[in-house]
């Protein structure tokens, strides 16, 4: 029997949590429908995430897409439909070709699998991100490398980790719901190994008294602790760490049952949440804000 | 013998693409260094060769990793395969915060060439620091010239100096220290 899952109407992060919620019950090879017909608008995290769910499905599920035109407008330019297609089955009418019209999207849905893939992605962001971290966001030009430097590292989380892979998106937007100010976004997420397992995989790894997703995440994000022993490992997702925190933005990570956040003083997220639905992987989001007139950032 | 590494052209080479001009990855990383290493292992006497990162637009921590830190760890250790020194030109803003990050990860430091200056940037003693300043400025000299020049003692200043030729940041040259990079050959 098909099982159903709703897509919320404004699907992010935590909104994605929901759909989780609702897969969390059903057996791994369950014929899932999700439906995503009143889906207004969705967060790059949003769509990486709904592809990477797919992949988590022993079953290919169905995916009824949006009914809205301006939302599949959308969708199809982040190329969504595209990858989709070799995911989902997909139901409903939807663009077939992207316009080429003036777009917020940074960088489409790409498929991270490789070092080259990482090559490409941040030669395609680089220009872009200059335009529109200096001009829209307001911040110094130094802001621009770490970007896309911090983008590279994020990546390469998928091709040194994953085992698997996964799904990259960059998006600038007004967020007006939470912020008031325009963001830049980026979203990374995979169903491969996960945090917790990766440094399972570490020779000689002792799992401490209090050894759970949760646990790996912080030994990862906030410890800088790596699957290879080497000195020089686990700088990336400190760099990535060090980045957000020097402008004033987000930086969230998403695995097994867990996430870990550096939040900043605009938001209201929890530094680390337990108990989550379960979902593969790994899910990284990164928010860097536009600057406070003034004030650089609001520190 | 002094080499000349555009490490630009060597991406191109190792990627066999135009199209890159970003050091990221580890992978890729990785490739350049053993390229690099090939290159500087082509000097079989001892050899000053010139990193230079002026046609690279970026770098990251992972590739930064794999080039900067284990190049100078590796011809810094006790088994390094030959005599080789680095001088990094063209190091920018763009690049450095990802060279910083390593050095510092591993306690490194470098020289770099910029506009025709030329300094050592990383982690060092105070000690290190001071008598690799004292060289640069004087000259060739031995151990008790530096100390003059730090007023310090001449073992004090024979430990930094010796420590600072296992770093590769010094080189001894007919009995006398030379700054790396002040020495052209």
């Amino acid at each position: 029997m098909t099982q159903v899952i709703t897509v919320p109407p404004s699907l992010d992060d935590f909104s994605f949590e929901q759909v989780l919620d609702q897969v969390a019950a059903l057996p791994a090879d369950a014929k899932l429908l999700v439906d995503a017909r009143h889906v207004r608008w969705a967060s790059p995290y949003g769509l990486t995430a709904l592809l990477t769910l797919a992949q988590t499905r022993s079953e290919r599920p169905t995916l009824a897409v949006p009914e809205l035109d301006e939302t599949l407008s959308y969708w199809a330019r982040a190329a969504f439909f595209q990858h989709a297609e070799s995911v989902y089955d997909l139901t409903g009418s939807y663009p077939k070709r992207r316009d080429s019209g003036e777009s917020n999207v940074l960088l489409e849905i790409t498929p991270i699998a490789k070092s080259d893939d990482v090559h490409d992605v941040v030669g395609q962001v680089q220009e872009r991100a200059q335009k529109i971290i200096k001009t829209e966001l307001k911040l110094e030009s130094k802001a621009i490398i770490g970007f896309a430097m911090t983008l590279s590292e994020i990546c390469q989380n998928i091709t040194e980790h994953a085992g698997r892979g996964g799904w990259v998106a960059v998006q600038s937007y007004r967020w007006t719901k939470r912020l008031g100010r325009r963001v830049v976004v980026i979203a990374v997420c995979d169903a491969g190994l996960g945090f917790r397992r990766s440094l399972e995989s570490m020779p000689g790894h002792l799992p401490t008294a209090r050894w759970d997703d949760a646990a790996a995440l912080e030994e990862a994000v906030i410890r800088g602790v790596s699957r290879f022993r080497e000195r020089g490992r686990g700088q990336g997702l400190a760099g990535a760490r060090n980045y957000v925190g020097r402008w004033n933005g987000k930086l969230s990570v998403r695995s097994g049952t867990a996430r870990i956040s550096i939040v900043p003083s605009w938001d209201d997220d929890v530094p680390l949440a337990e108990g989550l639905a379960p979902f593969p992987g790994a899910q990284v989001q990164v928010i860097i804000p536009e600057a406070v007139p003034g004030g650089g950032s609001e520190r | 013998m002094m080499n000349h590494i555009d490490v630009s052209s060597v991406l191109r080479q190792t990627l066999a693409c135009d199209l890159y001009s970003n050091l990221v990855t580890r992978t890729t990383g990785a490739a350049v260094r053993t390229q690099i290493e090939q290159l500087v292992g082509e000097s079989r006497e001892r050899a000053l060769t010139v990193i230079d990162f002026s046609q690279v637009s970026m770098i990251d921590f992972s590739c930064a990793d794999e080039i900067v830190a284990k190049l100078l760890m590796r011809y810094a250790a006790d088994d390094a395969p030959q005599d080789a020194y680095f001088l990094f030109r063209g190091v920018s803003d763009d690049h450095w915060d990802a060279i910083e990050a390593v050095l510092e990860r591993h306690g490194l430091a470098l020289v770099v060439e910029h506009e025709e200056c030329v300094r050592v940037v990383g982690v060092l003693s105070d000690d290190e620091r001071r008598a690799w300043e004292a060289i640069h400025r004087i000259g060739p000299a031995d151990a008790q010239d530096v100390a003059i020049e730090t007023t310090t003692d001449a073992a004090t200043a024979r430990k930094a100096l010796d420590a600072l030729c296992r770093r590769r940041l010094v080189m001894q040259v007919d009995g006398q220290y030379v700054a790396v990079g002040d020495l052209r050959g």
